[in-house]
């Protein structure tokens, strides 16, 4: 048998599985979809004494409307959120980056909340939800709280939760529905681990960038937001903007390396394009619309 | 440790067992149910051999705990063929575009097609390419599965049936 023994718990109620993850102080793992935690546990990378397994709790599915946003719950499966209707219409930038997340097979049972505890630097949704940004409900038998996505990646794999909180919910704000998708996503292959990738949303009204939220991953130790170039968005005219100039901005606020995938310089290379070629296409669509 | 009583439905008839909390699903359909059409390739998820169908969804088994299927309906690619011994209609198309070479990566592209097929009724040949990008064959033998899959697209084309 490839994993170290635990024992394994299925709750039925948030209280439950909080409850387990107190006791077992900090030696539980949850598990959600698996798709991560499953190898780390035949590997043995990871050997808990307890798993909680979250996956028959009613009350971590679902996507809901709730005030000027949209609730969904941490057990939603890739693809349940690529096949939602209420979510390809209001965040078709969260379906975009879903897409690329694994394989068919892993996004039936990859869930949102697993792929946002886990922190992977190279992962589409903890980008997508620091760009858009998201809130990450937490519960422990300490209490509720929210954690700004903004806020949540550490260093890689390093979260703002702590190990006997449970994400309950990760709540989407509302973007005007004519808002526009950035998304571009360069890998070796479909389902590997993205080498560059960016992933936001743009507001336009009246001619100007009336809101935008711009993420990279890929790009450094955790999701990358790229501050500087969003500071320059927003507020300017759509007309004769400096696409390049932005563009080299969003570079700086990236932490590039190299290994044994691709170099820093090839990194940054294929970010300043694909951020000129998403802004430009968002632009364009915009104008198009 | 800890040791489970799970009940679930495989390839049409329900079992009962007891598992520990820490097997796989890959293990316990091999070693436990006898089902040794499930491949083990990798074991970390990444060749897609090992795929079965849980309720419906091609899901690798390498990923799962047999705890987890507890009150499923899971099939393998033991349950696809006809008691007669026909087989699938991925099967035979798998067949007649030589969509396989050693075998070893076969089942589980099998189930995926399978479980895309049945689902929808209606299967459309980007979505089932897609699908394919999840299955290692290390013969390389990609355009056969390719054909296959296409062929499998065109026969459920609502205006071709």
């Amino acid at each position: 048998m490839k994993p170290a023994p635990f024992d394994y718990y299925r709750p039925r109620s948030v209280a439950q599985a909080c409850q387990l993850l107190a006791e077992a102080a900090g030696c539980a793992a949850v598990l959600a979809g698996g798709q991560t935690l499953m190898p780390l546990l035949a590997l043995r990378m990871s050997q808990p004494l307890v798993i909680v397994d979250i996956n028959k709790i009613d009350a971590l599915t679902g996507v809901t409307g709730v005030s000027q946003g949209i609730r969904i719950g941490p057990v939603v499966r890739q693809n349940e959120i690529i096949a939602n209707e209420v979510l390809r219409r209001s965040l078709p930038v969260l379906v975009s980056a879903t897409r690329h997340v694994g394989h068919h097979q892993t996004r039936n049972r990859g869930t949102l909340g697993g792929s946002i505890a886990l922190g992977e630097p190279a992962a589409e949704l903890p980008a997508a939800a620091v760009a858009l940004g998201a809130a990450i409900e937490v519960r422990s038998i300490r209490g509720t709280r929210r954690i700004p996505a903004d806020e949540m990646y550490l260093a890689p794999y390093a979260t703002a939760l702590e190990s006997d909180e449970l994400i309950t919910a990760i709540e989407f704000p509302d973007w005007p529905g004519h808002s526009v998708p950035l998304f571009r996503e360069v890998a070796r292959r479909p389902g590997d681990f993205a080498l560059v990738g960016l992933v936001g949303m743009l507001t336009i009204e009246s001619g100007r960038i009336s809101r935008v939220g711009v993420t990279w991953f890929g790009m450094g130790p955790t999701p990358m937001k790229a501050r500087r170039a969003e500071a320059a968005l927003q507020g300017q005219s759509v007309a004769g903007l400096d696409i390049q100039g932005i563009a080299e901005l969003a570079i700086v606020d990236t932490a590039a390396f190299d290994d044994r995938h691709a170099s820093a310089e090839y990194r940054r290379t294929v970010g300043r394009r694909i951020f000129a070629q998403s802004l430009r296409e968002a632009l364009d669509v915009r104008e198009a619309a | 440790m800890s040791e489970h009583r799970i009940e679930l439905t495989l390839n049409g008839d329900r079992h009962q067992a007891t598992v520990e909390g820490r097997k796989t699903l890959c293990d316990f359909l091999r070693a436990d149910m006898g089902c040794t059409g499930v491949h083990i390739g990798c074991e970390h998820g990444v060749c897609g051999a090992c795929t079965v169908i849980v309720d419906g969804l091609a899901v690798r088994s390498c990923l799962m705990l047999a705890v987890q299927v507890d009150g499923c309906e899971v099939t393998t690619v033991e349950g696809l063929t006809g008691s007669d011994g026909a087989l699938h209609p991925v099967q035979q198309a798998l067949r007649d575009e030589h969509g396989l070479q050693c075998g070893f990566c076969t089942p589980g592209i099998v189930m995926t097609l399978a479980a895309l097929t049945q689902a929808s009724g209606q299967t459309y040949a980007d979505s089932l390419l897609e699908a394919m990008s999840g299955h290692v064959c290390r013969c390389t033998g990609y355009q056969g599965i390719r054909r296959a899959a296409l062929e499998l697209a065109a026969s459920t084309e609502p205006n071709k049936a």
